[in-house]
């Protein structure tokens, strides 16, 4: 078997795994969106204006999936690292790389499930409306910033992981990292929600900012995960 | 036990006295001898301790990641390559915090206002709190050599997301609304003095800073040998500390 | 000195925070190294 093939098979391996425990588990279903909706409902209690509300809808639903984003990363290595599994696969010489990119996957999937149903609540609680370029636009946007979001999450995640105080260190290292995510992100989805009279074209330099972010992040993330979980 | 107290040595004591000379010349030139600008008036007195604390951070993370950089490449895997990495990015921290704060009592003469969000600003913000991030993660215990390993990649890693955030900003800022700051710096137009009380600080700064990483990497090193020797004698150590 | 404040308070939190540092520094040294041996101070 060629390394190339092994790698892709361990990686949707370890992908598989991380959805199947989430969907025993049922955690993102049963916790992290009722979390997530709930903070959408608090912004609108805190910005108590329609007109304020659909201008600054893009940047609430990033928001509440980079708070949402947290919570599940310190779920995904939780679960390896309360039993262990994580230093097992590194002792069995399991390819870092191939862990890195599956846990990236499974997490981009969880996520990207998140972000639609944010989304579908800005709809709803926020009045907003779409064009049909909009809405490819808002889908295109979601696709890159969620894959940016999934390595780097991965990526700072592992190095959490297994330590004590994780549970504060991981925002205090992470949010500053994702600053780019949320600024492309948020003004790429103004432009596809239209919000504040921004056009739809507005907005693909930023998806543009996000490609490259999501490239960089998996490039850096397949390379520096295994020197950051070993020993 | 040892004959040696602290973590000085002759050199250090020399570069000291010179620091602190140095340090008391800025004074005179910067505060009383350069002349006031002709538009900045006596603000431009904040320059003097502003520009070279931002130089000496900048320094120092580039000094943390070349040293993270080595460490990581192999040939040379001393741990003191480590220590060396993790006094300067401490260092580059107080030094950022410095030139934050004069830097925005600075701004609220000038412009009026201690924040704007410019892309400068902000992501010296961002460079603060990545760096604070570092230092917790250098803190998160295990071996020596797994926050060596960590703390490499991690520093290695912040030098490829600052200018990204450096960028995204600047991209957020100019297609969003039109960037109203001007550089603080270009209005001011400097004369001789001035521009010798600069380089003055920028030069005493820098030796300043040469001082603070080899007393800061000798007692990391102390710190990690009583790690290393059991946690008895440091906690003899900090009980000591504590009661002086 | 128009700003008096200002400018003497930027100087003033600049030298105050670094003296402490360099001080804390100078006496966390000279604490850990009473206890060091001299196989532990290379630099002496």
């Amino acid at each position: 078997m060629t390394n190339t093939s092994l790698r892709r098979r361990i990686t949707f391996a370890v992908a598989r795994k991380d959805l199947r425990i989430e969907w025993n588990s049922r955690v993102l279903v049963n916790q992290v969106a009722p979390f997530a909706a709930i903070v959408m409902v608090l912004f609108a209690f805190a910005l108590d204006n329609d007109g304020i509300l659909q201008r600054v809808a893009p940047g609430l639903v990033w928001l509440a999936t980079l708070f949402s984003m947290l919570v599940v990363i310190q779920r995904s290595f939780s679960v390896e690292s309360a039993d262990g599994a994580l230093d097992a696969l590194r002792v069995a010489g399991v390819d870092p790389t191939a862990i890195f990119l599956g846990k990236s996957i499974a997490l981009m999937v969880q996520l990207f499930a998140l972000e639609a149903l944010l989304v579908g609540t800005a709809f709803v609680l926020y009045n907003i409306t779409m064009s049909p370029a909009g809405l490819v636009e808002a889908f295109v946007t979601m696709l890159t910033a969620t894959a940016g979001l999934a390595c780097v999450g991965t990526l700072y995640g592992g190095l959490a992981a297994g330590v004590r105080g994780r549970e504060t260190l991981l925002p205090l290292l992470l949010l500053p990292v994702v600053a780019p995510v949320l600024i492309g992100a948020t003004r790429a989805m103004e432009a596809a929600f239209g919000s504040g009279g921004a056009q739809v074209s507005e907005g693909w330099p930023w998806i543009g900012l996000l490609t490259v972010f999501a490239v960089l992040f998996i490039a850096l993330g397949s390379v520096a995960f295994g020197p950051l979980v070993d020993e | 036990m040892s004959t040696h107290s602290g973590t000085g040595t002759k050199a250090t004591r020399g570069l000291g006295i010179i620091v602190l000379l140095m340090l008391i010349a800025l004074a005179f030139f910067g505060l009383v001898f350069s002349a006031e600008d002709v538009v900045q008036g006596s603000t431009v007195r904040i320059m003097y301790v502003h520009v070279p604390a931002i130089w000496v951070a900048y320094l120092a993370f580039g000094l943390t990641a070349v040293c993270s950089a080595v460490y990581l490449s192999g040939k040379n895997r001393s741990l003191a390559w480590d220590r060396v990495a993790g006094a300067s990015g401490e260092i580059g921290v107080l030094f950022v915090a410095v030139s934050l704060v004069t830097g925005s009592l600075w701004g609220r003469l000038t412009w009026g206002t201690y924040w704007v969000w410019d892309a400068r600003l902000t992501s010296t913000a961002f460079l603060f709190i990545t760096y604070i991030g570092y230092l917790a993660v250098r803190r998160l215990g295990g071996t020596h050599r797994q926050r060596a390993r960590r703390s490499s990649v991690l520093a290695l890693l912040a030098i490829v997301e600052i200018p990204l955030v450096h960028f995204s900003v600047n991209m957020w800022r100019s297609l969003h609304q039109s960037a109203s700051v001007a550089d603080p710096n270009a209005k001011v137009q400097l004369d001789g003095l001035m521009l010798f009380s600069l380089f003055l600080g920028l030069f005493a700064f820098t030796l300043l800073f040469v001082w603070l990483v080899l007393h800061r990497q000798r007692t990391l090193q102390l710190e990690d040998a009583f790690a290393d020797r059991g946690l008895d004698a440091a906690i003899a150590a900090r009980r000591e500390e504590a009661v002086k | 000195m128009e700003h008096a404040t200002f400018v003497i308070g930027s100087w003033v939190l600049t030298a105050g925070s670094l003296i402490a540092y360099a001080v804390w520094i100078i006496r966390r040294g000279r604490a850990l190294s009473k206890h060091a041996t001299n196989e532990e101070m290379p630099w002496t």
